[in-house]
């Protein structure tokens, strides 16, 4: 078996064959359900119905995409600049203490929102500036530096949550205060469950495609991920560069946990992000770190957790059905990839 | 053919496309025993593509490969290794931190084998070496080797897996014109012993000087085929770039002030790599300076300061007074336009498109961007315009710069550097790999830069280009500048000498 370098792929190709993982997907997944003892078409049903089958059902999926939205952003600017930021994850919880801080009373409206937002970002965007700063300045990875302060940023947040930031009303629960009702993000439609985070979410995305597509520096963000050597001798300041897009990275990821307190929780607790820092790469990467993609990819990932969540409950198939579903799409989508610019030669 | 010499290889009819590019049009060629036949053709003729379907790397949409009678299995590198067709690349496949003789033995047998077997292997490499004028040790670490040993190294692994066929990709490109001797001796070794040898080269008087027969190929057909003692340099250039080719007609030059002054420079070695000891060097407007010398001699060192990459160690640089602050982006701000050693890896970004590389340096100046916006509109009329006054051939502004040859390339680098009309040119290696129509358009905008007033530094390993070139030459050895000679003050063999390190002032 070989590969064959494809010149200019064809469109027919760019789309069919991700369309194929999508469908190769879904036959592992009906592979599962069968493995699991259920009817693999009604499964694959009850997750379709789970995710967008009610009015409730589709806000949720919607409030579940609008973290993903946010650290799949994160991820996609990171990794077109080729650096790796994995730790989505703490910058989320950084964002989230922000939100708590500055929305228990500290700030009154019409300031609180706007100005807690802007410090989560910053707060965010620290929290990543300590690896970008070691890895340009004495070459440590960002991918053990980033990784690793994820587990510090958790056990920070425990220690908030059991010492100064514990709510004294929580009957013993690790649990920050109620954020007050101005520093809430408000319903985008009174009396439906979607809070303004979602249609944050979607600025964003079009405001890094843009900042991507439109502005010198994303040439340059896209130059340094593509050649940085290249770049480098083009007079781009890579090192000004890559703190630039870890700024930005950081932000992103903040406002996935800021808009979770301020807009869905109201509090912090330990458990606020069930790995949606982690989530986000492959978010990113089954948008092929396009920024509008991943928004489409957040809603897919978010209807399959959604979905299986309710499957679970009708049909009995464990909930862990979502995972290996995300893990089979990751897959093959990067094998469809790789495909749409190779040609299998059997012999 | 009434030759009656057997013939060791026959390609037939060798077809290959890609997409719509026919990169190989129904190309037949025959080579014999003790026989060297020189490929000759412009960069995108189709000579690498061809190698690549001998070697097994491609299969050949149509036509097939013989070898020694037998037909070779398409698409398939251990097959053509059996046949006994071996491959020296122009870019060298070893192993860094092995041995010479471990180099050698690598892919054939193991490297946990017992001491007689390795002790034999030793004997045969010995005796290679000896037999073909391959003088290197077996136990040297390849990556302690010049540039000259470990080719030698390649061409003893191809003969130790008895190949009786040997392609040489480019080989004298890395080589002084000593070591460049030296390869052609051990050839005439080979061919005396019976091998045959398939020769690709730009270098038309090298191809004169060993070859039997040339082919030369254009637009991926084979355009002529003639016996070297029948035809001249001249015939086969014109063949090559189907028209007779005008050589640049160079003005004498006349220099004026000195545009930027190298005083007592001394930049830090960089690994294997010399710094620059102790350079003075003035370069001024309207002259060419040649800078000669063997790779790997401290000319990395010199580009990469010019360029903003460095800094100087000691000593100082001067453009209308000293330089206060120093980056890639200060160079261009002062007017000097880079044309890198390595347009693949330096010079382009492959996969953004001919307009995003035209504006990879110039994009944050006004025109092509304002408050931080970028004016792709303004970007792509610019890199249209380098398309067409450099001639550049290539689907359009939006097509992505790796589909295009190494000229169209290099003519759009000409193009970016040259249009804000710089006041100093730095030229490293601005032809290598370049076919000659390329070349002598190259050449023609670097003369014609200098005429307008430029000062223009052209680093070349080519000694012939600095000679046709320059109007002062200098030469560089392990990082050390010669004195400067004017044009034609010294012959190639003088020049050579101080390649070889002869006639520096060590006191210095």
């Amino acid at each position: 078996m070989r590969l064959d370098p494809i010149a200019a792929p064809p469109l027919s190709r760019q789309i069919g064959l991700p369309a194929l993982a999508l469908v190769a997907t879904l036959l592992v997944a009906m592979a599962l359900a069968l493995i699991a003892g259920a009817d693999p078409l009604a499964t694959l049903g009850l997750i379709a119905k789970g995710a967008f089958g009610s009015k409730f059902a589709a806000l949720e999926t919607l409030n579940r995409a609008t973290p993903l939205i946010f650290t799949g952003l994160a991820v996609a600017v990171a990794f077109r600049a080729k650096l790796w930021n994995i730790g989505a994850e703490a910058q989320l919880y950084a964002g989230a203490i922000v939100a708590v801080l500055l929305g228990t009373g500290a700030l009154g409206a019409p300031l609180v929102l706007p100005v807690s937002a802007l410090a989560a970002m910053l707060a965010g965007a620290l929290v990543l500036l300590g690896p970008v700063v070691l890895k340009t300045r004495l070459g440590v990875d960002e991918v053990v530096t980033t990784l690793l302060l994820n587990f510090v940023m958790l056990l920070f947040v425990s220690y908030l949550l059991e010492g100064p930031m514990k709510d004294p009303m929580g009957m013993g629960w690790p649990k920050s205060p109620a954020l007050i009702k101005e520093a809430r993000l408000p319903r985008i439609v009174d009396g439906l469950r979607l809070h303004w985070g979602f249609a944050l979410a979607l600025i964003a995305a079009v405001v890094v495609w843009v900042i991507q597509s439109r502005t010198t520096l994303g040439f340059e963000m896209r130059a340094v991920g593509q050649n940085r050597e290249a770049a480098r001798f083009a007079g781009m300041p890579v090192n000004v560069v890559l703190v630039k897009t870890a700024l930005l990275s950081g932000g992103l990821a903040a406002l996935a946990g800021w808009s979770e307190v301020a807009g869905l929780k109201g509090h912090l607790s330990s458990d606020l992000s069930p790995g949606f820092g982690y989530t986000g790469i492959i978010v990113a990467m089954l948008a092929l770190l396009h920024p509008l993609g991943v928004v489409l990819s957040a809603l897919f990932v978010a209807a399959i957790f959604v979905g299986s969540d309710s499957m679970s409950r009708a049909a009995g198939v464990p909930t862990y059905i979502a995972d290996m579903l995300l893990a089979t799409a990751l897959l093959f989508m990067v094998l469809a990839l790789m495909l749409t610019r190779y040609r299998v030669v059997w012999k | 053919m009434t030759d009656p010499r057997d013939v060791v290889m026959r390609l037939d009819r060798i077809t290959k496309r890609f997409g719509a590019l026919t990169a190989n049009d129904a190309i037949s060629l025959t080579l014999r025993r003790g026989e060297v036949v020189a490929l000759l053709g412009e960069n995108g003729a189709g000579k690498t593509t061809l190698m690549n379907i001998l070697f097994g790397h491609y299969v050949a949409d149509d036509g097939r490969v013989e070898v020694f009678g037998e037909p070779l299995p398409p698409g398939n590198p251990r097959a053509a290794l059996a046949a006994g067709v071996g491959m020296v690349h122009q870019h060298f496949t070893l192993a860094d931190n092995l041995t010479v003789l471990d180099n050698i033995r690598l892919g054939t047998e193991s490297l946990f084998s017992r001491g007689a077997s390795r002790a034999t292997a030793r004997a045969r490499v010995e005796a290679l070496s000896r037999d073909f004028g391959l003088a290197v040790h077996p136990d040297a670490r390849v990556g302690s080797l010049t540039v000259g040993e470990r080719q030698r190294v390649e061409i003893l692994k191809a003969l130790y897996r008895n190949a009786r066929i040997l392609i040489l990709d480019e080989p004298t490109a890395v080589l002084t014109p000593q070591e460049a001797e030296a390869l052609f001796a051990t050839l005439r070794r080979a061919i005396a012993q019976g091998l045959s040898i398939l020769f690709i080269s730009h270098k038309l008087h090298e191809v004169m000087a060993i070859a039997d027969r040339c082919v030369v190929l254009r637009h991926g057909k084979v355009v002529g085929e003639v016996a070297t003692a029948e035809t001249s340099g001249a015939e086969l250039a014109a063949m090559m770039v189907g028209g007779e080719i005008a050589l640049p007609e160079a003005r004498p030059a006349t220099a004026g002030k000195v545009l930027m002054r190298l005083d007592g420079v001394t930049t830090p070695d960089k690994g294997a790599a010399p710094g620059l000891k102790r350079v003075t060097l003035d370069l001024r407007a309207g002259e060419i300076v040649g800078l000669a010398g063997v790779s790997g001699n401290g000319q990395a060192a010199l580009a990469d300061l010019i360029s903003g990459l460095i800094l100087p160690g000691s000593g100082s640089v001067t453009m209308d007074g000293p330089l206060a602050r120093w980056s890639p982006r200060e160079a261009i701000r002062q007017g000097i336009a880079r044309i890198p050693e390595d347009r693949h890896k330096t010079g382009t970004i492959a996969d953004f498109t001919l307009t995003e590389n035209a504006v990879l340096e110039g994009y944050w100046q006004t025109g092509f961007s304002k408050a931080g916006l970028m004016d792709w509109r303004a970007a792509e009329s610019f890199a249209e315009g380098i398309i067409a006054a450099y001639d550049v051939r290539c689907p359009g502004p939006a097509a992505r710069i790796r589909l295009l040859s190494g000229g169209n390339m290099q003519k759009l680098i000409l193009g970016r550097v040259l249009e804000p009309g710089p006041k100093i040119i730095l030229a490293n290696q601005p032809v290598r790999g370049l076919d000659v129509g390329a070349i002598a358009y190259v050449q023609s905008r670097l003369i014609a830069a200098r005429d307008g007033g430029a000062a223009v530094l052209l680093i070349s390993e080519d000694l012939d280009e600095i000679m046709g070139l320059a109007d002062v030459i200098h030469v560089m050895s392990e990082g050390r500048l010669s004195p400067g000679f004017a044009r034609g003050s010294k012959t190639a063999a003088e020049l050579g000498l101080w390649m070889a390190g002869q006639g520096f002032d060590h006191a210095a």
